[in-house]
């Protein structure tokens, strides 16, 4: 996973990590910018002793909501509770308006309508889904562009496969995307399917390409601004490579 | 007014603050919590030279207002918008009456919004009467995030919140500055969402809806509602520092608007004392697109004139000096926008 993002938050490991520990952390991405904590520079401490396997998690801003909070502590408690053995695992979120429910819930197991009685009418797997479809949408327009970079038309995309696509990173990422969706990533899958994984008719790909690009934007914008007010918050060195990452 | 290379631009800041987050009237560490992470957008995106310190940022005198926004910030015309947060601060966090107040003395200079929510029920709508009364209001600010007790928000599609739009219509108060944050009612949903903007937006074909922040983090949800919707508009509010420290991304999202929802639905905001007008006019009459982001809408000097001003005096009927204006487009722009859309 250390490959999602090119210009990660400088700093982002704390010093002393397990790697092991450290790549359980990997596999635990902000739902929302879609790109790994240990990226992102959440992760600002582990430590692990004979009984208990603890990480602090810090955010970008005091008031971040609530709800992807609450997914990345609880991906990074199953994800480090895997590498943990018979140890406790601990996942403390730091300076968050809501970080005593959601430590405690995640540690009680309450999940999140238990963790905010009252305050929400059911789980946050619909969440997930909404934005790991963003991010399919987006990974899809980033195969395809290169596509439409090589010469091929909007209209010939309709009956491109994965095995058109380039090889790399960003097909990898796309097969990952696809698969968390349950969607076909084989070579003969089609290079461009709707949320429901039928392909995106020809009449509809001008305007779904474009749209999925807009998403792409947006995706990498948050990103930049939160690794930026992440940098401002705890005074780490600035983003500076995080413009890079834009590709046109 | 700001004038370069031969052309004078029309200034309106649609989005501006006199706030107070001064430590005694900060009534608990959400007040606190709440500034400083204004503060921390302040720093991550001004130029160096326009950091302020905490201590300057809490709370601005009238005569730094004053000079910040009109002396030294080009400005004409400043659309004050409202942020009650009554359950993070003792005497609210900038509210109607305080900005009425500064307004009051400059009445050439302001233009005063108001509030509501619809958590307040039939009182509310009395109280909305009466302020609308009192300030003459043309339109209203809505942040759907703010607590009250021990709700977390609210959505523009609640029941309630379709009897105070429908008293607004009433009232004559067309403009509806919308504000969204990270928590709403329930929160296991996305509060970033704008379909509740959508919705009431086909429902009040006659009032306009004005989305903060152009929808980020959710400009594709936004681009896409505002081009199903003639009365949907962005507002540059915390999209414009990124001019200066992400200028590619400004570029995208400036080059994606014009290509969804065309020159003639954006709105400049400073988003003051977030950050001070001055320096963002300057470098946005200055921008042009990369090299490499050559897929984009034209970005004219009318365009600027438009997204600077012309746009927002429209909305409020300011009255722009006949030198200023540019001539009306019929339909000129290629927006997707400007079209209707099939929806898949």
């Amino acid at each position: 996973m250390t490959a999602e993002v090119t210009a990660g938050t400088p700093g982002a490991r704390p010093a002393g990590v397990d790697d092991g520990i450290w790549a359980a952390l990997g596999t635990v991405r902000d739902p929302e910018l879609d790109a790994p904590v240990t990226e992102l520079g959440f992760v600002s401490g582990v430590a692990e002793d004979a009984e208990v396997v603890t990480v602090e998690l810090r955010l970008p801003t005091y008031f971040c909501a609530p709800n992807f909070a609450y997914l990345m502590v609880a991906d990074a408690y199953d994800a480090v509770a895997a590498r943990a053995g018979s140890r406790a695992v601990v996942i403390r979120l730091l300076d968050h308006f809501a970080s005593d429910e959601i430590n405690a819930g995640v540690a009680g197991g309450r999940g999140f309508a238990g963790s905010f009685p009252g305050l929400a009418d059911g789980e946050l797997e619909q969440l997930r889904v909404t934005f790991q479809r963003k991010a399919h949408r987006a990974c899809q327009e980033q195969v395809a562009a290169r596509l439409l970079k090589d010469g091929w038309s909007v209209p010939d995309l309709a009956e491109a496969t994965l095995a058109d696509a380039l090889p790399g990173d960003e097909l990898d990422r796309l097969r990952r995307r696809r698969t968390e969706l349950g969607l076909p990533s084989g070579q003969s899958a089609a290079l461009l399917l709707q949320d429901d994984g039928s392909p995106i008719r020809q009449l509809d790909l001008p305007v779904q390409l474009r749209l999925a690009k807009t998403t792409r934007i947006s995706i990498e914008g948050n990103s930049g601004l939160c690794r930026g007010l992440l940098s401002v918050r705890y005074g780490l060195p600035r983003p500076d490579g995080v413009d890079q990452v834009i590709a046109g | 007014m700001y004038s370069k290379d031969g052309n004078d631009y029309f200034i309106v800041d649609s989005h501006v603050h006199a706030w107070d987050a001064t430590p005694a009237n900060q009534a608990n560490r959400y007040g606190e919590g709440f500034i400083n992470c204004f503060y921390d957008y302040h720093r991550n995106l001004s130029p160096a030279d326009k950091v302020w310190t905490l201590e300057e940022f809490h709370k601005q005198s009238e005569e730094r207002i004053i000079k910040d926004l009109f002396t030294d910030g080009y400005v004409d015309r400043a659309i004050f918008q409202p942020t009650y947060l009554t359950d993070f601060y003792v005497n609210g966090f900038n509210t109607t009456e305080q900005d009425g107040q500064i307004a009051e003395k400059h009445p050439d200079k302001f233009i005063v919004n108001g509030s509501w929510d619809p958590r307040d029920g039939e009182a509310g709508l009395d109280k909305l009467t009466e302020l609308a009364e009192r300030w003459d209001l043309q339109g209203v600010k809505l942040y759907t995030a703010e607590w009250k007790g021990d709700s977390k928000g609210w959505k523009l599609t609640d029941p309630w919140s379709y009897r105070y739009l429908e008293r607004c219509e009433e009232l004559g108060i067309k403009n509806i500055h919308i504000h969204k944050g990270p928590t709403i009612y329930p929160l296991n949903r996305d509060a970033f969402d704008v379909a509740d903007v959508d919705d009431v937006a086909s429902a009040f074909p006659g009032l306009n809806f004005i989305v903060e922040h152009v929808g980020l983090p959710r400009l594709e949800d936004f681009c896409w509602i505002a081009t199903q919707e003639p009365n949907v508009y962005g507002g540059l509010a915390v999209a414009m520092p990124f001019i200066h420290s992400r200028p590619k991304y400004f570029a995208q999202i400036i080059g994606e608007l014009l290509y969804w929802i065309g020159e003639d639905r954006i709105t400049f905001a400073s988003d003051y004392a977030i950050w001070t007008p001055a320096w963002l006019i300057e470098r946005f009459v200055d921008f042009g697109y990369p090299a490499d982001l050559d897929e984009y809408p034209d970005l004219s000097v009318t365009v600027k004139k438009k997204i600077l001003g012309l746009n927002a005096a429209k909305l409020y009927g300011i009255d722009v000096p006949a030198e200023l204006r540019v001539p009306e487009s019929a339909d000129e722009t290629t927006a997707v926008g400007s079209e209707p859309v099939s929806v898949a």
